[in-house]
């Protein structure tokens, strides 16, 4: 459905623009229909601006996104908008997504006036309220309020009936969860996965590892802007081979097991990318005269839909092999 | 005994009246303790942790005393509480971003800081890059102006300045809830070393990740909408707890290796009570899948077994039965 085909971000920093940011570099995935594809990774791994490139809110700087098969840097005026009909995204906070002066459902009538003029009232609130039971809301509590009325977890699902509200088959939800309690946090997440069975493809964007695993089929693991890891969830979770992935695994806090005692390298600030690999800075295993510092590693495939871009992974491997 | 706290009522004025945000908490924390604080947003748990500290209004002291190593802290006071702030009592903000002045270099604040505790900074030196140390922080950072670091270094530097005169008692307000999981852990495991070198005497860690606590808290204590639901040892409060708010807790959330499809885990239908004015009784009474006609008197937080105390009269009932 969606394709990500070697796409790259470079924001332009500095006095004058002078510098150059790689926030993502050649990351290439897919996602099929009503699957869940989770994107994981630290703050400043370029995550959000995946996200932001999918919904187009900043352009590309090279590489293609493909909507069932259409380039969507190529869509403007109607087909654009339609393009919005389709795909939609929630964002991390809640209560900045509202105009404090107006009422929330204030979100609805933009919809209506954007997507549907020829609509009339009556069935308009009817599409309303059955898109908010959608979302497990009553609709008599939350309709007419003002945004500092309603709790974190109701504006969250309030945005998503938002989406819901047009025909969407691709939603990229980013930490959507994030800033929600523990007790409503559970209930958003089973919102997405009930979504998901009626069909709804979604990237979820998120860094806790466990929520990730909860509803996603495939997990895309990101270190400053490059995939290093991409596969099935349980393969990824049970067996992770770079090294990265295997530090993030072990330090995610856990109930039922205390911390490992793994060496946790603090990451440093965003260093100046070499040719080598982006890992090698606070990579445990690296190899200091080898590869790990003059090349790039590329995805390989290590087993049935599960690749690593990691030159140590390749050499252990070889060496079981052998 | 290092901090012990009885009956303590903090409410917040306001012009609709007194939100009662504190309602008679009753606690010790051990020396070489750290207390996990839990619970929802909004469930009294940062007013718990700022009183003790900074009583500023619209927070309004009602009763309560606070005993810290047998002396009574003047928590209503706010002049008198300053011999005791930073020195004997210090807290690790919440937004360490911007804890800091921008306007002063790191080591110019530090020196003014101490200045203002009657405290020599050339002396405090050493000591001070002894602790810059055991973050793992450069030396160079005194040099350096907050913008210049990232948000986990940042946090690291408010924890050395907040511990950096040996507090007996620290509170630590959120501090991993902003930062990635490999700094979380990283920073987490550091407020430990803190602890076990002898930096602070005991901690409250204020946080809603129940995890985090799981991993370095010695006793959990959980909050609702104001009152103390359940404290025991992390390993009581996780494997067996008591409290049916406790219960329903711990288990909406999603641990790595559990899957929508084979376990759907839920939430805790409804929502908190308005604290402007609470039901009488538990509060918890109206989500409360347990509840007695009994409920509608307030539970007593008392100790059912060695150092696991709860307020249910469902649990007393239970325990009165074995």
């Amino acid at each position: 459905m969606l394709k990500l085909d070697n796409i790259s971000k470079v924001y332009k920093v500095g006095t004058f623009g002078g510098k150059e940011l790689r926030a993502v570099s050649n990351v290439s995935f897919n996602v099929k229909d009503g699957e869940v594809v989770s994107l994981i990774g630290e703050s400043g791994s370029g995550k959000t601006t995946i996200g932001k490139m999918i919904l187009r809110l900043i352009p590309i700087s090279s590489g293609t996104i493909s909507f069932n098969g259409i380039d969507i840097s190529t869509l403007s005026g109607s087909a654009l908008k339609q393009y919005y009909r389709n795909v939609q995204g929630v964002f991390q906070d809640p209560f900045s997504s509202y105009n404090p002066i107006f009422k929330a459902d204030r979100v609805f009538r933009i919809i209506r006036e954007e997507f549907f003029p020829e609509i009339e009232g009556r069935e308009w609130n009817n599409k309303v309220e059955n898109s908010l039971k959608a979302v497990g809301l009553n609709p008599g509590d939350v309709l007419d309020k003002f945004p500092h009325q309603l709790s974190g977890g109701q504006l969250q699902r309030f945005l998503i009936a938002r989406a819901l509200l047009l025909d969407i088959q691709f939603l990229v939800a980013d930490e959507i969860i994030s800033m929600l309690d523990a007790s409503t946090r559970i209930d958003v997440l089973n919102l997405l996965a009930d979504l998901k069975s009626r069909g709804l493809s979604i990237l979820f964007i998120t860094h806790d590892l466990a929520l990730g695993y909860y509803i996603s089929e495939r997990a895309v693991m990101l270190y400053q802007g490059c995939v290093v890891e991409t596969g099935s969830t349980e393969r990824i979770y049970d067996h992770p081979l770079h090294p990265y992935t295997k530090m993030l695994m072990a330090s995610v806090p856990r109930l039922d097991k205390k911390w490992e005692e793994i060496e946790v390298e603090l990451k440093a600030k965003h260093s100046e990318l070499t040719g080598g690999c982006v890992y090698y800075a606070r990579c445990p295993v690296a190899d200091k005269d080898g590869g790990c510092a003059r090349d790039r590693p590329t995805l390989i495939e290590v087993e049935r839909d599960h690749f690593v871009a990691c030159i140590r992974c390749r050499d252990q491997r070889n060496s079981v092999s052998d | 005994m290092s901090l012990q706290v009885k009956n303590l009522r903090v409410y917040y004025q306001t012009l609709r009246g007194d939100v009662q945000a504190l309602e008679g908490a009753t606690f010790t924390v051990a020396d070489r303790e750290i207390m996990g604080l839990a619970g929802e947003s909004g469930c009294g748990k940062t007013t718990l942790g700022h009183s003790l500290i900074r009583l500023t209004p619209p927070m309004r002291f009602v009763e309560g005393s606070v005993t810290l190593n047998n002396q009574e802290l003047p928590i209503w006071d706010m002049e008198r509480m300053n011999v005791f702030r930073f020195k004997e009592i210090s807290i690790i903000p919440q937004y360490a971003m911007n804890a800091m002045n921008p306007t002063r270099k790191i080591g110019k604040m530090t020196e003014e800081l101490l200045r203002s505790r009657q405290v020599d900074f050339r002396a405090t030196l050493p000591e001070l890059k002894r602790r810059l140390d055991l973050v793992k922080l450069s030396h160079d950072v005194l040099n350096m102006y907050p913008i210049e670091l990232s948000g986990g270094m940042k946090q690291r530097m408010v924890m050395v300045l907040s511990t950096l005169l040996d507090p007996s008692l620290v509170i630590a307000d959120e501090i991993t809830s902003a930062l990635d999981v490999s700094s979380q852990k990283a920073v987490a495991e550091m407020l430990v070393e803190f602890r076990n070198q002898g930096c602070c005497k005991s901690a409250i860690v204020i946080t809603h990740d129940i995890s985090i606590l799981y991993q370095i808290a010695d006793s959990i204590m959980v909050m609702y909408a104001g009152q103390l639901a359940e404290k025991a040892s992390t390993g009581v409060i996780i494997h067996t707890p008591r409290h049916p708010y406790t219960k329903l807790l711990i288990s909406s959330l999603p641990k790595v290796g559990v899957k929508h499809a084979e376990k759907r885990l839920t939430g805790i239908p409804g929502s908190p009570p308005l604290l402007l004015n609470p039901p009488v009784g538990c509060r918890f009474r109206e989500r409360c899948p347990a509840a007695l006609d009994q409920c509608v008197e307030e539970p007593p937080f008392i100790e059912i077994e060695k150092d696991h105390f709860v307020a249910c009269w469902k649990v007393f009932e239970e325990n009165a039965q074995a």
